[in-house]
Order: structure tokens, then sequence, then C-alpha cells
């Protein structure tokens, strides 16, 4: 093994979280960091040539590959666990920014009240209404804490959007329901297509109050606190699953990477595989990796951030033996504890609108939502949840081949053949749906994370094993996101001149109501390494300092105790600049625990 | 060393640009394009010229040339398809592979050792001499396999071959992308978004990514396997 030159902090995994990390300690302060990233490297350049739909959004090109490495799942401890072969459920990105170059960019904060969920419950239930497995807990930081790095990381994407809540003032045509922030949206909203103007007639009519996603597809040009100017959406739809090529999404590549690049204490090495954190005695000496070559290679390091996705943190961890695994029978352990995954949900109408959409012009994170049955808010007694959570619709991005074959159903027997064929190119472009549903997914006692005893990665060590299912609780949510959204599907008709109809619940893991890994969810994998106000609750304290390794801190959402009911991104480097303030102002000052 | 095998076809079935989208790279008739009277011989990556056939024949009934427009001859999208077996996604280079290999519940999807050459070679093997039979009786030994992995894959890859961009070899002079008036990958929608909000677009000469960029973009299928 090949011993290299000491540094002082080494990051696991180049991507959204770790090197948001590298850039506030390399310019911050005069510390070396090495960024270790399994994947290659990305420039503006490669996302000229990424237009294709083939490559891109059918075979994944830009995902992790996937015969390297992958996550096994089974239902309950007593199913037997099978490998995810191809991208379903989830794809995971690698090379230089991670997921968060191929990402959407909707960019919401969570609720309040999602940051003491436990409390919340309690307060607002009886306690034979809580599920008696249910173990969600409070996040060890409020919304005072971290609505100022909310606020910090709009700033750095140049979010668009309108603030609904600005410092307890409501403001319509904002989310009203969110918490009260300090300061507008950096950047205006996204333009409207014609389903998102149906979308929020229909949403006014139903007195609901209907918003345009905030986006971290720039809706106008922008030049962020860091001094970087980047143009203007162009809306060309190859946005999800794809780099921009104008520099327009937020990207580690176009935020980050050309501060780092100027550092001359910062390195990123791509090509290198990092397999185990070598610690002693509570304390992480630095991690063992393959590198481009394939040598194994020992890099020395006194501190270790571990930034390489949930999954790949957890896995980490496990792999380094470093905390004590979770145990569902028992409830001891506490790493892989309270694994959860973003819930959606929706209706079952379908739509033939009076004209094209044209959803081939479209941008990721553009849509609108209303969040009026978020959290607690309107809460039907008879509807048996304990949350509910917010509703979209509208985004387009439609590409040809995706796009193609919708008919209403019962037009033709067959999805195939020329009747079929007539029918799916007169409804081009014409059809959707009613508004989908994104909601927390709460913790359960059952859900978690653990290695698997089959299955290895192409190195031979064990994969990552996630025993996962939805509870009554998310089928009622499931079923309760459908009348709400075949309601607005039916306003949305009216307004619009639709012809509505019905379409039979037809997705495998929605006829059994249980957790697939078949077609896609969302990539949004949350827990297993979560922050707890102690030791017996989790693997960080609120810093995302590990509890047992002082000099180990794990970036991202691996540390959210559950999902929050929309997308992460926001929240997790939020928890990021917050655990750089603490390294910064406390902990290199004098290392050692912070909590 | 295997003898080569050509997919033979009158020139005037494939859209015009065939020749320029399609057999880029693969010098057959020089600069020159061929009448559309002559006969044009496509070299094949994977298929046998048999195999080519039978799977153009099922293309044919899944997105039949009809009333409403082109189909899957005009688009080349066997061509397609047969570069997309020949390169790394036939060959299963970007699929988790390793064993136990077990059944599981449709929950998991595909659970199957076979790879895509595999189920192409497997199911047109099962289906006999059927390029000699009728459309009407194709129809039916389709409708027999209608629920097998293999028809389930060509109709995928029928479509896929259909709208793709033409660098991958189908949807040869954009006749997919016409049919349903896409106009390929456009860089800038800004100025149009609101202009034709509820408004359909015009109908435009679609652009593919080669003219987009000027120049050509290879396809995954042709990293070496
Ligand atoms: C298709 C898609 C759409 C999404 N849309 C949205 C959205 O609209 N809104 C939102 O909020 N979020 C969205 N997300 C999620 C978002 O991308 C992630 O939350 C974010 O990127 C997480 O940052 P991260 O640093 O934790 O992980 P990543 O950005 O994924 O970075 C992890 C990096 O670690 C590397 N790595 C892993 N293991 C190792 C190892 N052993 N050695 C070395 N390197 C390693 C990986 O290659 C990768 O580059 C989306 C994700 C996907 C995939
Ligand atoms: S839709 Fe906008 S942000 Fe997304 S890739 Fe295109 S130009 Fe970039």
């Amino acid at each position: 093994m090949e011993r290299l030159k000491p540094v002082d902090v080494v990051v696991i995994g180049g991507g959204f979280t770790g090197l948001l990390m590298a850039k506030e300690l390399a310019t911050r302060t005069s510390l070396s960091v090495v960024v270790l990233e399994r994947g290659p490297d990305r420039k503006l350049l490669d996302y000229m040539d990424d237009m294709d739909e083939v490559d891109f959004s059918l075979r994944f090109r830009m995902m992790q590959n996937i015969s390297e490495e992958t996550v096994t799942h089974r239902h309950t401890t007593a199913d037997r666990a099978v490998p995810v072969r191809e991208w379903g459920h989830v794809r995971l990105g690698t090379g230089t920014g991670g997921s968060g170059e191929h990402w959407t960019g909707v960019a919401n904060r969570y609720p309040e009240d999602t940051f003491v969920i436990k409390s919340a419950i309690k307060e607002r239930f009886p306690a034979a209404r809580i599920p008696e497995n249910l173990s969600v807990q409070d996040w060890t930081v409020t919304w005072k804490d971290i609505e100022p790095y909310y606020t910090k990381v709009e700033e750095l994407m140049g979010i668009g959007g309108k603030a609904g809540n600005l410092q307890g003032r409501k403001i319509p045509g904002g989310n009203m329901f969110e918490g009260p922030r300090s300061k507008e949206y950096p950047v205006r909203p996204h333009l409207q297509n014609y389903a998102m103007t149906v979308f929020e007639k229909a949403a006014r009519e139903l007195g609901y109050n209907p918003y345009i996603n905030p986006a971290a597809t720039l809706p106008a040009d922008y030049t962020n606190p860091d001094g970087i100017s980047r143009p203007a959406c162009q809306y060309c739809s190859y946005c999800m699953l794809y780099g921009c090529m104008i520099g327009a999404k937020a990207q580690p590549t176009n935020l980050l990477l050309p501060i780092l690049k100027q550092k001359k204490a910062f390195s990123l090495r791509n090509g290198c595989w990092v397999r185990r954190i070598v610690h002693r005695d509570g304390h992480a000496e630095g991690v063992e990796f393959m590198d481009e070559q394939g040598r194994e290679c020992f890099q020395p390091a006194s501190l270790v951030i571990q930034s390489s996705f949930t999954s790949g943190n957890v896995r980490s961890l496990l792999l380094s033996k470093i905390g004590t695994p979770y145990n569902p029978a028992t409830g001891e352990g506490t790493l892989g504890r309270n694994f959860t995954h973003q819930m959606s949900g929706g209706g079952n109408a379908f739509l033939v609108y009076p004209t094209k959409m044209n959803a081939f012009m479209a941008a990721g994170g553009q849509g609108m939502a209303f969040s009026d049955f978020d959290g607690f808010n309107r809460l039907e007694p008879d509807a048996q949840i304990l949350r509910g959570g917010t509703f979209t619709g509208g985004g387009g991005g439609g590409h040809p081949i995706a796009s193609f074959g919708a008919t209403p159903p019962g037009t033709t027997t067959r999805n195939w053949g020329s009747a079929w064929k007539q029918a799916a190119i007169e409804h081009n472009d014409r059809t959707g749906g009613g508004p989908g549903f994104s909601a927390e997914h709460l913790a359960y006692r059952q859900n978690f994370l653990d290695l698997d005893p089959t299955y290895t990665d192409k190195w031979g060590d064990p994969l990552l094993r996630t025993t996962i299912d939805w509870t009554d609780h998310e089928r009622r949510m499931r079923d309760f996101s459908a009348r709400i959204s075949d309601q607005m599907a039916e306003t949305m008709a009216r307004v619009s001149g639709a012809k509505l109809y019905q379409r039979p619940a037809e997705r495998t893991g929605r006829r059994s109501g249980r957790y697939q890994t078949a077609s896609y969810a969302t990539t949004h994998l949350h827990g297993g390494a979560i922050m707890s106000e102690n030791p017996r609750e989790g693997v960080v304290n609120t810093f995302l300092q590990h509890w047992d390794v002082p000099n180990l801190f794990v970036l991202g959402a691996s540390a959210f105790p559950h999902a929050g009911p929309t997308n992460p991104t926001m929240t997790a480097l939020s928890l990021t600049l917050r655990s750089a303030d603490a390294l910064i102002g406390r902990y290199f000052k004098n290392p050692g625990k912070l909590v | 060393m295997k003898r080569r095998e050509f997919l033979i076809l009158p020139a005037k079935t494939l859209g015009g640009y065939l020749l320029a989208s399609t057999l880029a790279g693969e010098s057959l008739f020089g600069q020159n394009a061929p009448k559309p009277e002559a006969d044009v011989k496509i070299p094949l990556r994977f298929f046998t010229a048999q195999e080519a056939a039978v799977v153009s024949a099922m293309t044919e009934r899944i997105f039949p040339t009809d009333a409403s427009g082109a189909g899957a001859r005009e688009a080349g999208v066997v061509i397609f398809i047969d570069r997309q077996l020949a390169g790394p996604y036939g060959h299963d280079k970007y699929r988790y592979t390793k064993g136990p290999w077990v059944e599981s519940i449709p929950e998991h999807g595909y659970q199957g050792q076979a790879n895509p050459r595999k189920i192409y070679r497997d199911g047109i093997a099962k289906l006999g001499d059927f390029t000699a039979l009728s459309a009407a009786n194709q129809d039916q030994a389709l409708i027999a396999i209608e629920r097998t992995t293999f028809f389930q894959m060509v109709r995928t890859h029928t479509l896929e071959g259909m709208f793709c961009d033409p660098l991958h070899g189908g949807n040869a002079d954009m006749v997919g992308w016409r049919l349903i008036g896409y106009p390929g990958p456009v860089m800038a929608f800004r100025h149009e978004i609101e202009k034709y909000r509820g408004v359909p677009y015009p109908k435009v000469e679609p652009q593919s990514l080669e003219q987009m960029l000027g120049r050509k973009v290879p396809g995954w299928e042709d990293e070496p396997v």
C-alpha cells in the first residue's frame, strides 16, 4: 500500500456536500484539502454533447456505473434481499459534482416544524394515534438555527422564487406556509408554461395558495456573493439527468469548482475509490483507497469528511467498523437506523388538453405547487394520517421517446399497432394528470440499513442492504393525496376545457402499495447516520461530527432523522455550512468534541 | 472471423438522410448517395441478416407505416436496435450482474440473467419463420408473446428507434420527430415559452444534435465492449 503525504483534510466524495465543505475550508482557512472522487472529471463542455435522450435519460450515461456497486433491497428482515440490478427507484450520480450535476434543481426549504417532528406529533395527537413502531426524533436544530444557512445557500445558488412568509408577513403568490424567511429569494421565479397556468387557476378556484416552485435553474442572470456569474436558463428541457451546458443550473462544477481551482492548498483526484476510513482509539488516521491506476493507497489526514451521499456514507461507516450497527430486533445500535425515502403520491386522473403544451420547453425545477396541506395544515381527522404534504404539477420536460404513447384509458386494446400509433400521435404533447404529491416519510423501527451478507461490489466489499417498506400510514397518505389530486384534476379540466378520464392504478408499487425498486421514485434517501442530541440516539451530533470519532464529520442527508416533505438538497447544504462554521469557528482552534 | 452480415433495403424506404445519419463511418458508397431505386446494404453489427429481417418485421407491426405516417421501416428502427445490442447496453456492461441470481417479486424489476443480446437471440429463434407470415398472422404471433420480456423489450426499443436522435441509427431523416412535431434538442426556448403558451409550436424543420453542434457526437453504443 502506498502511503501518501499527510494532508490536513481529506474529503471522501466530490459531490455537492463534499465540494461545498471543501470550498468553505479552502477559502476561509489555509488548510490543505484533498477531495477523493471515484468518478470522472466533468466540464461545462461535456454538457453540450449530452442533449440525447437515449444515452442520458434511458441508459443513464451520467450515473454511477451500477455494475460496480449497487444496493440490495428487502421489505422485512424475514425476506431475502436482492440487488437493484439496473437504475430504478433511485439514480446515483458520480464524478465531480456527484448527483449535484444531474439533479433537477427543485429548491425547497423544509417547513418549520419538520425539525421538531417528534415534539410536534406528541403535542398534537393522543398517544393512541401514534404508531407504536414510529421512531421519529427531533433534529437537534430548530428553524432559528437553520434559517440563516438556508438564506446563504439560496444566495450561493441564486434560487429563483417568491417569498410567502417574509419575517412573519404572509405574501400571496409565495408559499405562505413556509417558515418565516429573513430575506426574499435572490432571483425572480421561473416563467410559466401552459400546464402551470392551468394548475394555478384550478388551485386558486379551490381556495388553495399556489406558488411557482423555488428552483436552482436560474430564472434570470445572476452573480452570487462569491462573484460567480451565471446566465439565465434557456428552458432547453435537457435538465434532470443532464448537466447544464450554459451553467444556468446550480451545479458544483459551476458554483464551487471555479473557486476551488484557484486555491493551491486544494486538490481533487478523480478515479479514487475510498474503501475504508482507518481509525484507532476513536481517532481517524486517514483513508484507504484505490487510485486511478488501481493501486492501493493510504491518505493520512488530520480530519476526515465523509460525503458520499446517504448510501455511501452509511456503507463507509459500516465497512470501516465505526460505530455500532443498528439491530431492529433489540433497538440497540445507531448506525443504519431511521432509514427513510421521501414519500410520493398523486391521483388517478388522466387529462387530455385541447391544445399542444410544448412540453419540450421546460426547465428542471420549473413547476407549481401548493402547501396548504403541508405538515398539520388542514389535516382531515378521518384521513387518519399524521402529516400531509405538498402538491406539485405543471413541470414539463417532455422528451420525444419517454413522452410518446400516452393515450386515454380504454382507447385501444393494446399499446402497439396501427390503431394505437394513431391515437398516440393524436394525443402526443396534450396529456397530463392531477398534481403529484410529495410528503414526509416518517421513520420506523423496522426500516434500516446494514451490510448485505451475499452481494458485493467490484472490490468484493459487501453492498449496502436496504430493509424498508411502506406502512399503512403511508398508504393512507397516498389515498389522501389521491383524493385531493383527483379533485384538482376535475377543476383543471373545467378551467382548461380538458377532457377528464380515470386511469387504473397501474404501476406495481402503486398496485401493491409496497415499496418498489423497479421504477423511478426519487433519489432522496435519508438517514442511517442521523444527527442526535446524544450518542444513544444517533451517529453524529448537531454539527455532523461523529459521536465516537471527533475528527470525522459525516455530511449529507444521511444525517436527517426522517425525510422532509420536499427535496432535500437545500437542507443538506445548509447543515453542511453550519458544520463548516463550527469547524472553522471552534474545532480547528481546539480539535475535540464540539458537543 | 465471422462473415459480415448485411441488411439489404431499398434505399427509397428509408428516410432520405439515411446515409448521412445512419451509415456514418461505414463507407459503403463513398461520397455518393445511392439512387432511390437502388438497394442499400447496411452492415450489421450483431444480428444475422435473417434475424434482422425478423426484428424489422416485428418493429413494423409494432409501429406500422400507415395512413398516420411513417413507421419503423422508414425510421430504420432495426438499425438502431442492432447497434444497441452490439454495444455496452446489449452486453449488460452497465447492469449489476453478480450472482446469485434469484427470482423475486415484481417490485424488484427484471432479475433475470439473460442480457439483451440473449433475450433477442432466444426470442427470435422461438418466433420461427415470422417473415413468411401475413401481416394479420404476424399480429397474432405477437399477441401470443405480448407479455414476454422479449416482446416488451422490442416494443420499448421500437419507440426508442423511432424517436431517438439520428446519431443512434434510428429516426432516419428525423421521420419520427416530424410525426410528432418535435423540433430536436433546441438549446434556447427562453423567448418562446410564453409566446407559445397554449399555442401549438409551429411545424419547423427538426434539427439533430449533430446539426445543432456542427459536428458528430458518438453514441454510447460505439464504446468498445
Ligand atoms: C435525478 C436526480 C434528481 C434530483 N433532483 C433533486 C431536486 O430537484 N432537488 C433536490 O433538492 N435534490 C435533488 N436530488 C438530490 C441531490 O442531487 C442530492 O441531494 C445531492 O447531490 C446530495 O449531495 P451529496 O454530496 O450528499 O451526494 P452527491 O452529490 O451524490 O455526491 C456524492 C459523491 O461521492 C462519490 N462517492 C461515492 N462513494 C465514493 C467512494 N467510496 N469513494 C470516492 N467517492 C465516492 C460519488 O461518486 C459522488 O460524486 C436529485 C438527485 C437525482 C439523482
Ligand atoms: S433547462 Fe435551463 S438550467 Fe436546465 S439544462 Fe437547460 S438551460 Fe440549463
